[in-house]
């Protein structure tokens, strides 16, 4: 059965059967949920590695070292080194970089991950654990310059804002494949 | 068969292997209480639970406290799930408990005792639980066996406050309630969901000793929801239009990126789960399922999908769920689940009390379609064997398998390979360390779909090994 296109409201009848009593509206549109205003959507974001949707607002890792230590050392470690204590379970953020050909790999922040915009992302969306969402705009900016300066990817007193951030080249942005499965070597 | 790669785990999954061995120890530390009278004959050594050591919440169940024998549901003498009631010599000299009795919800027998057990990562509101899966019957998984996997706490939702928000290149950006959502045509479908991280300890040597622990992040349930491209026809797509951003309302805000292509080829909102409302640790009221897509992308507790031209790299997307090879890259978006099966009877730590005939039973699935076949050996691999399929065969879906199998006593190896309507053959552990580097088990922590050993030897002791 074919569906037809119809304008909310004046649905097409098709006649199924000879009895018209049983004719059917073949809708592919329903007309239900209502439009989004876009202040509904101010409350929202997700930035992807350009920095679309980045919010106003800029700190430097000097500034963060503040906002670090009153929200993030007590499970990611004074040094940014991890606490794995029961309760916790922090992940380190920093170091590990040159370790992931290695028998030994170490991902973090530093090593691993590909975009700084990540690290805006899910800082704001998701930390501190204790008060995930909690941070203002400067300080989500400010700690994110603290964990990169840390990382030595950035300096303490550069700035990082909705401009700077995007531009940011982590030290692992070109350690990703695609995936190739099926993987060819299993149909020898 | 050993690894030839010398398989190492970094730090925290190092930490995270050792866990998971001592939780697994003491689930079976605790079913080891009481002495097992092998009810079953061949089952697990110890399958009879202590059920005094389950401690019901019984304030929360006063409420349905009614009639008759629900008086004793407070005596917390009952496993999770079910209530305590005393048995009587002879029910048939004895009326038993009135219909409706149990406030008009069911429970299951005070005498079946399985349940997820939890990896106790240090903070229990990021952790999971393992489905047990020597303990299933058929082919779907019980809701409240489900495994979990939460990044933020199971959130307590008010389906009347819910909303599905559909934005970004979209022509008309829409709010959905929950009332919106179901007034949309369903489909039912059964599918399983399978973390990536499945067998994560298994890489470089025989870590958990229960199947449960070794393949427990699957389960398979019947989900009805709406087909995602119903939605998207109700908002309109933009041309670009190639991802779509999920966002679950958790504490985690769990966001993944999903190809369109995935998205309206067979995503579905769903917001039914085995015939009743998701369970709030399954997503309620709202989860999203990918049929084979790997567990984290299923986003739950869904409250947004954002239209996009192109992924967000989430921090899921790029630094958690992606597969380091040996060369140091990583593989990322590796979203399907490859063909898969496993013998989960019997399994690890069971034991056989003698020689003579055993059902060998398991599950084969696939992410990529339908199981084709399955194949059972009991020497290791040299040797195999058709098994029976025992339950239909459905497109992304777990099925059971079955083989007859008469034990001489001598020492055997059980194996089980699938292969799928694709004619992907389920590989061995060697042959996926030898594609993906020889520091395998970091690299590799996801998506180990290879081949199952249980070793029974001539006291019938059933082993997890590697051969």
């Amino acid at each position: 059965m074919s569906t037809l296109k119809t304008v909310l409201g004046s649905a097409v009848l098709v006649g199924l059967l000879s009895s018209a009593a049983f004719a059917q509206a073949i809708n592919d549109r329903y007309g239900f949920g209502t439009k989004v205003d876009p202040a509904e959507l101010s409350g929202f974001f997700a930035i992807p590695p350009d920095g679309r949707g980045l919010p106003p607002g800029s700190g430097t890792g000097t500034q963060g070292a503040k906002v670090f230590a009153e929200n993030c050392a007590a499970c990611h470690g004074d040094k940014l080194e991890g606490n794995p204590a029961k309760g916790i379970g922090g992940d380190k953020l920093i170091g590990g970089r040159g370790s992931l050909a290695t028998k030994t790999p170490v991902k973090t922040v530093e090593s691993y991950w590909p975009y700084a915009t990540t690290l805006f992302d899910y800082v704001k969306r998701a930390m501190p654990f204790s008060a995930p969402g909690s941070l203002k705009n400067d300080e989500v900016y400010a700690v994110v310059a603290y964990i990169l300066s840390e990382g030595k990817i950035i300096k303490p007193t550069d700035t990082v804002n909705a401009e700077t951030l995007p531009k940011i080249a982590m030290p692992n942005k070109d350690g990703f494949v695609p995936d190739p499965r099926p993987e060819l070597q299993l149909y020898h | 068969m050993k690894s030839d790669g010398h398989a190492v785990y970094d730090e925290k999954s190092r930490r995270m292997v050792e866990q998971m061995i001592l939780a697994e120890q003491r689930h079976i530390a605790q079913r080891q209480q009481e002495d097992c009278d092998c009810k079953d004959g061949m089952f697990p050594r110890a399958a009879i639970t202590d059920r005094r050591k389950f401690l019901f919440a019984a304030g929360s169940l006063a409420g349905v406290v009614g009639s008759g024998g629900f008086a004793h549901a407070a005596d917390n003498k009952a496993p999770p799930g079910a209530f305590h009631f005393d048995v009587p010599d002879d029910p048939t000299k004895e009326q038993g408990r009135g219909v409706a009795a149990d406030g008009g919800y069911g429970s299951r027998s005070q005498f079946e005792t399985e349940v997820r057990w939890r990896y106790p990562t240090a903070n229990d509101i990021t952790s999971w639980s393992m489905t047990p899966l020597e303990k299933g019957l058929g082919n779907l998984t019980p809701s409240g066996l489900h495994f979990e996997r939460h990044h933020g706490g199971i959130p307590t939702i008010d389906p009347a406050r819910h909303s599905l928000i559909v934005h970004g290149m979209v022509d008309t950006a829409k709010k959905f309630s929950m009332t919106d959502i179901k007034r949309f045509p369903a489909v039912t479908r059964k599918h399983f969901i399978e973390c990536s991280g499945n067998g994560l300890t298994e890489w470089n040597k025989p870590t958990l000793k229960t199947v449960q622990g070794t393949h427990g992040l699957l389960s398979t349930s019947e989900w009805t929801g709406v087909p995602f491209a119903t939605i998207a026809r109700e908002v309109g797509l933009q041309t670009d239009a190639k991802w779509v951003l999920a966002e679950g309302a958790d504490a985690a805000v769990m966001t993944r990126s999903i190809p369109m292509e995935k998205m309206l080829k067979d995503a579905m909102i769903t917001y039914g789960q085995n015939g009743e409302a998701l369970r709030p640790e399954q997503g309620y009221p709202l989860r999203l399922l990918l049929p084979g897509y790997e567990g984290n992308t299923h986003i739950k507790w869904l409250r947004r999908l954002e239209v996009s031209d192109k992924p967000f790299m989430t921090r899921e997307e790029t630094s958690k769920y992606t597969d380091l090879l040996g060369d140091g890259k990583a593989r990322i978006f590796t979203l399907e689940m490859d063909a898969k099966s496993v013998i989960t009877f019997p399994s690890g730590d069971m034991k056989l009390p003698g020689a003579g005939f055993y059902n060998i039973q398991g599950l084969a699935w696939s992410g990529r379609g339908r199981i084709q076949s399955v194949d059972v050996s009991v020497d290791g691999g040299k040797t195999w064997y058709p098994a029976r399929i025992d339950s239909t065969p459905e497109p992304i879906c777990t099925v059971r398998f079955s083989f007859p199998w008469v034990w001489d006593g001598k020492p055997a190896i059980l194996q089980s390979r699938c292969i799928d309507d694709t004619g992907y053959v389920q590989p061995t552990l060697k042959q996926l360390i030898a594609i993906r580097g020889s520091n395998g088990p970091f690299g590799s922590i996801y998506h180990l779909n290879a081949i199952q050993s249980w070793a029974v030897n001539e006291t019938g002791d059933v082993a997890n090994v590697h051969a």
